[in-house]
């Protein structure tokens, strides 16, 4: 049995304006190493807040949140930082690539920001994500020079260049055409079944979601199924 | 490392955004360049005040003033020593003017390490008799070469040669207005009556110009001999010594000691001269003020930049602080941008403040007042240089800190969950 990951015990979550709503209730569940998981339900259910709350972006809840067995309540924000960048990748609906760097330059900055490595030795493992990604060749050029695939799959590189414990989705093909859609989730596909990759993934796709290995459905701020 | 990665974030984002960080740089140096100028313009124009008056004042000067004594006899009668008494109608006695002792206050002074020189002086009021008319005035008898070492003599001497003054016999250079009123020229004769009534004819062997057309309209100079022979007194005759100190502000401690010391007035130059240094702090005051307004105003654009900058790139910061930056990181990228303007705008300023300084100096300024200054004065003092540096500096960091603080409080989950 892989070890567990991820782990949220009795999440709670309430939103105060204009009046307290709870938006989560009572949400336990974890995610074993090399998962592929996805989390569906409709619009308004709770799983994007549910995502960044376990992605230590959203501080503002009740319960218990493990991440590789570290609890990550009360831990200071340039640590929760730490945490983001050394073991969760992100992808956005959004590509949210930073017009002011290359592509090559834009996945490397997580990883130049951990500094476990010498610059050489990201620009060499950058380009190796870009090769894995069949997109080494827009390695140079500017990110607004990419169509949209292209710019979602630089998205996963950047999320991949520091090796993550669990990459994290946010409805990544929800920007994206039926091909382009397809591509990406081949290659979350291929990140878990050859590289063994943990991912979490919240969609509306329904297609999408069956193909992944487990799915976590929400109505309501509760699971139901998972 | 991280400083490295923070530096070069920074720059990509102050590239993306040149014109308005240039627009911005633009500002400080403006300022930094007229700070720079006025305060050296501003500097010139004191020392140059002030060197009118501190160059040729003494630091100390000791005189001889005629006073009615400060101790009646009364005071001292047996029984009376502790009344209160009223004497009236006081006259001062009748004293000479002279120093007494004079040969040996000037050894005891040449001898003090405090003191740079001492120069002696004869102050006689004079006739000079043009024609029928007699013109009154001052002759001052002075030791030629030691008056030109500490008070700069013959930057004032405009015609002929000061050293004349020691070599002629029976010489004297007269000051410029005065001359023109005699109508004597450089090589000429002029006749000059005493207050006893003796009649001396002396050569003129040059002008002299102080900037000061009072004192150009009576004043004269000659050796002191010519004069202790004029006024038929010993050469040991001595009205006035000038001391100058190696530290001038040093003379009221000094001027106080040689009074009791020497047993006569002294005064020293702060007193004397009061209004001087009060205008040179005002001036300066007003230049800094005018500086730092200056850089105030532009510190404001680098705000509005900084301000600009954070609205445009709320999803950067975001995604940098989704993929591990802290807040802290995103302080420092904008607190750098802050700091990148400031430097490089400062740099540039305190190179055109230097250039536009280095033009004011060559313009010509030619002032019937000021025979010495040929082009305006500019102080090339390296401390306003200094403190222009470090006002950009601190206006930009100023600038930066609260734009920064608000990039650093950024919430990426608002910004990313609003897409």
């Amino acid at each position: 049995m892989d070890p567990i990951i991820l782990e949220a015990k009795q999440i709670n979550k309430y939103f105060h304006d204009p009046v307290t709503v709870q938006v989560l209730k009572e949400i336990t569940f974890s995610i074993r190493k090399s998962e592929f998981v996805s989390i569906i339900g409709k619009s308004g259910c709770g799983k994007s807040t549910l995502l960044y709350i376990l992605s230590t972006m959203d501080t503002d809840y009740e319960g218990q949140l493990f991440i590789d067995g570290q609890s990550i309540r009360g831990k200071k924000e340039a640590e929760l930082a730490f945490i983001r960048n050394e073991k969760i990748g992100f992808v956005f609906q959004f590509h949210y690539l930073l017009n002011e760097f290359s592509v090559l330059r834009n996945v490397m900055l997580p990883g130049l920001k951990l500094g476990k490595y010498s610059e050489k030795e990201i620009e060499h493992r950058a380009y190796e994500k870009l090769r894995i990604l069949g997109i080494e060749n827009e390695a140079f050029k500017n990110p607004n020079q990419l169509s949209g695939g292209q710019k979602q799959r630089v998205a996963i590189a950047r999320a991949l260049i520091n090796d993550p414990l669990v990459i994290m989705g946010d409805e990544p093909t929800g920007n994206l055409d039926k091909k382009n859609s397809e591509i990406v989730f081949e290659i979350f596909q291929q990140l878990a079944q050859e590289y063994h990759q943990s991912l979490l993934i919240v969609t509306h796709d329904n297609s999408f979601a069956e193909r992944t290995h487990r799915i976590i459905e929400m109505e309501d701020g509760s699971i139901i199924r998972m | 490392m991280n400083v490295k990665l923070i530096i070069g974030v920074s720059r990509s984002l102050l590239r993306a955004r040149l014109k308005q960080t240039m627009i911005a740089a633009i500002g400080v140096t403006f300022s930094i360049t007229m700070f720079i100028t006025l305060l050296s313009f501003m500097g010139g124009l004191n020392s140059m005040l002030d060197g009118l008056v501190i160059n040729r004042t003494p630091h100390v000067r000791l005189y001889n003033e005629i006073l009615p004594a400060k101790h009646q006899p009364i005071d001292m009668a047996p029984g009376y020593e502790e009344d209160y008494n009223f004497v009236s109608s006081v006259k001062p006695k009748n004293e000479r003017a002279d120093l007494r002792n004079s040969g040996a206050i000037i050894r005891t002074l040449r001898s003090d390490k405090r003191v740079l020189g001492v120069a002696p002086k004869i102050n006689a009021q004079v006739f000079f008799n043009v024609g029928s008319i007699d013109l009154s005035g001052v002759v001052n008898g002075i030791d030629v070469e030691e008056e030109n070492r500490l008070f700069t003599f013959s930057d004032y001497v405009v015609a002929g040669d000061f050293m004349d003054l020691k070599n002629t016999p029976n010489s004297i250079i007269l000051g410029k207005a005065l001359a023109e009123k005699m109508l004597a020229s450089v090589g000429d004769m002029v006749q000059i009556t005493t207050s006893r009534g003796e009649r001396i004819q002396l050569k003129v062997v040059g002008y002299f110009q102080s900037g000061l057309q009072d004192i150009d309209k009576v004043q004269s100079y000659t050796s002191l001999s010519t004069t202790q022979k004029m006024l038929g007194v010993p050469n040991s005759y001595i009205t006035d010594l000038q001391v100058k100190l190696t530290d001038l502000n040093e003379a009221p401690d000094v001027a106080k000691e040689m009074e009791s010391t020497f047993g006569v007035e002294a005064i020293d130059i702060q007193t004397a001269n009061s209004q001087f240094e009060t205008g040179s702090f005002i001036r300066t005051l007003i230049s800094y003020a005018v500086g730092i307004t200056l850089l105030v105003v532009a510190g404001f654009g680098i705000y509005n930049i900084l301000n600009m900058m954070i609205y445009e790139k709320m999803d950067s910061i975001a995604i940098l602080k989704a993929t591990g930056f802290s807040g802290k990181d995103v302080n420092r990228i904008f607190i750098t941008i802050a700091m990148t303007i400031g430097l490089v705008g400062g740099v540039f300023g305190l190179l055109f403040g230097l250039g536009l300084s280095a033009v004011i100096d060559q313009i010509p300024f030619n002032t019937e007042a000021l025979p010495t200054i040929k082009t305006y004065p500019v102080n090339y003092n390296p401390k306003f240089y200094i403190i222009g540096g470090i006002f950009s500096l601190v206006t930009t960091y100023f600038a930066g800190y609260f734009p920064s603080r608000k990039a650093s409080k950024i919430d990426p989950v608002i910004i990313i969950r609003g897409k």
